[in-house]
């Protein structure tokens, strides 16, 4: 009963959006090819599916942010399990990544384009930075958050290094990191269509520009719903796997 | 002797104020005895505990288990904290088995152990639960299995029944009584529950706060088996009040 009112909420809201933009399309002066219905949006999502180019860009476009998203997200964490251990060296680490973690992956990009030229390593190494610090971060203040009792018993009980990280550490931080992955898959997905949109000839980012060059508006509002659905799925995927882990983790709830 | 702290001395900043956590302590402890040390908080009592059991260092004197200086904590000599400190990622099974996994035993004996002490502290058929499925008094008892199953020598004990309520006091005080018989073990018990000290200890050290100090150490005359309502309990139980200066008639409060 509540999932299936869940369900009318999501319904509803994604109605009321589709209303505003039909009303929209009907009351503005644009021409219907620079800014088309949601029918018009619709068919050309029917025409991707059919002609098989939208698998195609999800499949690559996926592909690049697995291995983005995945190798960052396992840098990091060793990274911050090892930092977290270190306070003293963190305090020298510390300004250097807060000078780096507020400038957008996407200043990067031109960067690593003249180093790596186009193709699936721009969108892999701008997913990777977006994920990286984010991840990172939590992770540190994960370990050095963990309750000191943990410490305190596993002294007594005789765990040393490295039983130590992967018999408690980390699982006494993994709460706490889980929410540092999770944040970092929403901005993860958010860069790896900027990636795409400079640095790459594929993938879903490349169809929104191919589109514009084009002038396949439909196309182009297409694709942006694909990604947000995507987006959604994945979202929805983290969250699956975390409750699975976390219930393993604690028992109850 | 068996444990020997030697004018032993603690002192803490605190607020930018310094705090004399022990004063010269000096205590004697046999093996197998059961000593409870007691007091208002702030009298030293954790920290001597702490000190014995590895995880703070005295600033001066000596602490020695079996004739030698206490440096770190030891898988001989096992604590058990009031907040219970089992891991919640691990079954009650795994978390008894905890430290079995540094001594090396072999899986299947580790299991063996495991299930031996949780079924000597009234938990079998728990093996499967998690921690956050147990009530407060059973995560303790589970604390107590895995402290027993690496076989220590000592138990240190932090006021491990504050948290729970009385009746489950009560139920564990008997339990961890009849074990200690049981298992020989020496056990150090830090309480402020006066009767607590007298139903459990063989000796019971009273200490006193500002500064932290032992100011006498009673001889718990009664058998091993105590009854809380018996005559001798509850005459020993008021010589302690009398230590503390809490005898009723000592206050007398006017109404005008």
């Amino acid at each position: 009963m509540k999932k299936l009112l869940a369900l009318k909420n999501v319904v509803i809201s994604i109605a009321i959006l589709i209303i505003i933009w039909q009303i929209l399309f009907t009351v503005s002066s644009y021409d219907a090819a620079l800014f088309p219905s949601p029918k018009m949006a619709l068919d050309a999502l029917v025409e991707m599916i059919e002609n098989g180019k939208l698998f195609e860009n999800i499949s690559t476009s996926m592909t690049r942010f697995a291995a983005g998203y995945l190798t960052s997200v396992t840098a990091a964490v060793v990274l911050g399990l090892i930092l977290g251990r270190l306070p003293k060296v963190f305090q020298y680490v510390n300004p250097a990544l807060q000078l780096l973690r507020p400038i957008s992956p996407t200043a990067w990009m031109p960067f690593i384009v003249l180093l790596f030229g186009i193709g699936d390593v721009p969108a892999v190494v701008i997913i990777f930075i977006a994920a990286f610090f984010p991840v990172l971060l939590s992770t540190v203040a994960a370990v050095g958050n963990i309750d000191p009792i943990y410490l305190k018993v596993s002294k007594n009980f005789g765990i040393s290094q490295p039983a130590l990280t992967w018999k408690v550490i980390f699982p006494a931080a993994f709460p706490q990191i889980a929410n540092g992955i999770h944040l970092a898959l929403g901005t993860a997905w958010i860069f790896l269509v900027a990636g795409e949109m400079v640095g790459a000839q594929s993938g879903l980012g490349y169809q929104i520009i191919d589109a514009r060059n084009n002038i396949r508006a439909d196309i182009l509002l297409a694709t942006i719903l694909v990604i947000g659905i995507i987006g959604i799925l994945l979202d929805g995927l983290l969250k699956f796997i975390e409750k699975l882990i976390l219930r393993s983790w604690g028992g109850a709830d | 002797m068996y444990i020997e702290v030697k004018d032993a001395c603690k002192n803490y900043v605190q607020d930018g104020r310094e705090f004399t956590a022990l004063d010269h302590v000096s205590l004697d402890i046999e093996k197998g005895e059961f000593i409870c040390l007691l007091g208002p908080s702030g009298c030293g009592k954790s920290t001597l505990l702490n000190a014995l059991a590895g995880f703070e260092k005295v600033n001066s004197g000596s602490v020695k288990i079996d004739g030698r200086e206490v440096t770190a904590p030891s898988i001989n000599n096992i604590t058990i904290f009031q907040n219970y400190g089992l891991l919640p990622w691990r079954n009650v099974l795994k978390n008894v088995e905890l430290g079995l996994e540094s001594k090396k035993v072999p899986k299947e004996e580790r299991e063996k152990t495991a299930k031996k002490y949780l079924d000597l502290v009234g938990l079998s058929g728990y093996e499967e639960r998690h921690p956050r499925q147990l009530s407060g008094g059973q995560q303790q008892r589970v604390a107590i299995a895995r402290g027993l199953a690496v076989d220590p020598d000592i138990i240190f004990m932090d006021e491990p029944f504050g948290a729970l309520d009385a009746i489950t006091r009560m139920k564990l005080q008997e339990d961890i009584l009849r074990i200690s018989r049981e298992e020989k073990k020496t056990i150090i018990f830090v309480t402020h529950d006066i009767e607590e000290a007298v139903f459990l200890a063989d000796r019971i050290v009273v200490m006193m706060a500002d500064p932290g100090r032992i100011k006498s150490i009673v001889k718990v005359p009664l058998g091993t088996h105590r009854d809380r309502t018996n005559d001798d309990f509850l005459y020993v139980r008021d010589k302690i009040f009398e230590l503390f200066n809490m005898k009723v008639d000592d206050y007398i409060e006017y109404n005008i």
